[in-house]
């Protein structure tokens, strides 16, 4: 470890548990990996992405510091981009510079005064502002000024008056460093679509006046729970748009090569991440993150060789990611400590599934804890998705009769796959066959995707 | 300093009947809670008192003039403030404090400052 990395150490972030090469130098039990990132630069290659990864981790924090100083998210983003460019090619030659950041901050800054001499269609009155602003920042940006900047861009990003999928977008591509391609990718639009889609965005923040602040104490609580909606979104989105017919990849690469949807449920997390570090102790964001780490523990058990779903009772889980599991279980109990007489939904939701991760086996789940976790779900969010989870979890504790019941007394379901599976699901456990296969046809026709289709396949032999 | 317009989307009222003074004491109070960023603003007659005016055929052109509201809808334009505030955020603190809000729904654009 070098004496910057002692003395320029940021206590705030170092706590931040991130996949390795995201927390280059200023968590100090990641100093390897900057020295590692030092021997692929000496060698002239960066085999494991260890210089990628430093940057990128890095770049998101310049990026955040100089939409402050300009005001401009999308000056900001050319510069911060052209920086890192040039950071790369300078670092593969000279090796990694002593502070980074410093270097990166430094040569963003230069960049935006490049840019603002250069465009020419902005008032002078505007763009001598921007630059004077640019040039009295120092370069090394105190730490808690780092977090504090951290913070605006995530709250910016998912403003509640931006549209969600504008959120979720723009968390993808300004929070992640997501290419506007690798964002289209991720969400299934092309490319063009996602180019407008930024666009507008970035309009909508300008032009409406969208301030990067963080918001007040008493707006809070309303806007946390906005950002932890978006995040989680994105964890699922990256759920929903890989291709079902795939299984999961096992491991994410550093460098995003696989298939976007994981790596977009990774993306998530690692803002969950950082958001529980940003501002510790908050129970929607624990139960946040808590969610998120649960349910990404089972992924590897979610499909088979064959790309067959494995339901939950079925999975194998012994392909579980106990590590994930574990921290998930931490983060939901304290979520949940956390919380006042009202939890937070996303508290609830861990509880849920920490149920599951508690469990050896399907049959020792303690389905009274999961009904009555459900329960409080339910008070918080009464809506019909809910019931329908609240009902497979009473089947499962071995009463479909019950739970066929409920079912069948839920309202505004009927375009949702789900839905009409579980309902197959409970007729044919019923010994109601006919009608179960009925419900199958039904669910069948509403996906567009061949392993929910073999799964309604498998379980409603015609 | 951007200046925003909140627009009062609520039930079509008379704003002049004597079953709207209860709420029209709420909206003075408003008034006077926000005095210091309201620039303008008026309370609408309903909508049946509305004509729509069209010119067909370009500039110039013949003028079509119209009874009532442009297009049917259930809640109503009746009402709007000029906001100058510093930030959106503002505008929506603002605009929540705007009877309309809970009666209704209070649309907050932002104006263009080169027009105003």
């Amino acid at each position: 470890m070098t004496a910057t990395d002692a003395g320029g150490g940021i206590p705030e972030v170092s706590r931040i548990d991130v996949p390795a090469g995201d927390e280059p130098r200023s968590a100090p039990s990641h100093g390897t990996i900057r020295s590692a990132a030092v021997a692929v630069v000496a060698a002239g290659t960066d085999p494991g992405g260890a210089l990628a990864a430093l940057l990128r981790g890095e770049r998101r924090r310049v990026l955040a510091t100089v939409i402050r100083l300009t005001g401009d998210l999308h000056l900001a983003e050319d510069a911060v981009q052209d920086a890192a460019v040039s950071a790369l090619e300078t670092w593969r030659r000279t090796g990694v510079p002593p502070n980074p950041r410093a270097w990166l901050t430094l040569a963003a800054k230069r960049r935006v005064i490049d840019l603002l001499r250069r465009e020419g269609a902005r008032p002078v009155k505007e763009r001598e502002a921007i630059i004077l602003a640019v040039q009295r920042a120092p370069d090394e940006t105190p730490p808690g000024v780092v977090r504090d900047d951290q913070l605006r861009l995530i709250f910016t990003c998912c403003h509640p008056a931006l549209a969600q999928e504008a959120q979720v977008a723009l968390s993808l591509h300004v929070l992640c460093g997501l290419s506007v391609a690798e964002v289209a990718r991720a969400l299934l639009v092309s490319e063009a679509t996602m180019a407008k889609r930024l666009t507008r965005a970035r309009r909508k923040i300008a032009d409406a006046g969208i301030r990067y602040r963080v918001p007040d104490a008493e707006e809070l609580p309303g806007r946390l729970g906005a950002v932890a909606t978006t995040v989680f979104l994105l964890f699922t989105e990256g759920y929903a748009s890989r291709s079902a017919d795939a299984p999961p990849p096992v491991t994410v690469p550093a460098e995003r090569a696989g298939p976007p949807g994981a790596s977009v449920a990774e993306e998530a997390i690692r803002l969950g991440r950082l958001l529980v570090e940003l501002m510790p102790g908050e129970p929607v964001l624990e139960g946040l993150l808590a969610t998120m780490l649960l349910q990404h523990s089972r992924l590897r058990a979610r499909f088979d060789h064959a790309g067959d779903i494995v339901l939950l009772a079925d999975q194998d889980r012994s392909l579980w990611d106990t590590d994930l599991a574990a921290e998930g279980i931490e983060l939901a109990a304290s979520a949940i400590r956390g919380s006042s007489i009202r939890p937070e939904r996303f508290a609830v939701t861990a509880a849920i599934a920490a149920c599951h991760a508690l469990a050896a086996d399907a049959a020792a789940t303690d389905w009274n804890a999961v009904l009555a976790w459900y329960d409080v779900l339910l008070h918080l969010d009464p809506s019909p998705v809910v019931r329908l989870n609240r009902a497979a979890a009473l089947a499962e504790s071995g009463d479909p009769a019950a739970a066929l019941a409920v079912v069948d007394r839920i309202e505004g379901l009927d375009d949702y796959f789900w839905f009409h599976a579980t309902r197959a699901e409970l007729l044919r456990r019923l010994g109601r066959d006919r009608e179960a296969g009925v419900a199958a046809v039904v669910a069948a026709g509403l996906t567009e995707s061949a392993a929910q289709r073999r799964l309604l396949a498998r379980r409603h032999p015609l | 300093m951007p200046s925003y317009v909140a627009l009062t989307y609520t039930r079509d009222v008379d704003w002049t009947a004597p079953e709207q003074a209860a709420e029209m004491q709420e909206y003075r109070e408003f008034g006077r809670d926000a005095e210091a960023v309201i620039r303008g603003g008026a309370a609408l007659y309903p909508t049946q008192t509305a004509t729509t005016v069209r010119v067909t055929g370009g500039k110039g052109g013949d003028i079509v003039v119209g009874d009532g509201p442009y297009a049917e809808t259930k809640e109503a334009l009746t009402g709007f403030y000029l906001l100058e505030c510093d930030s959106l955020d503002e505008a929506i603190r603002h605009a929540a404090a705007i009877p309309a809000a809970w009666n209704g729904v209070v649309e907050v654009r932002p104006t263009v400052p080169t027009l105003m």
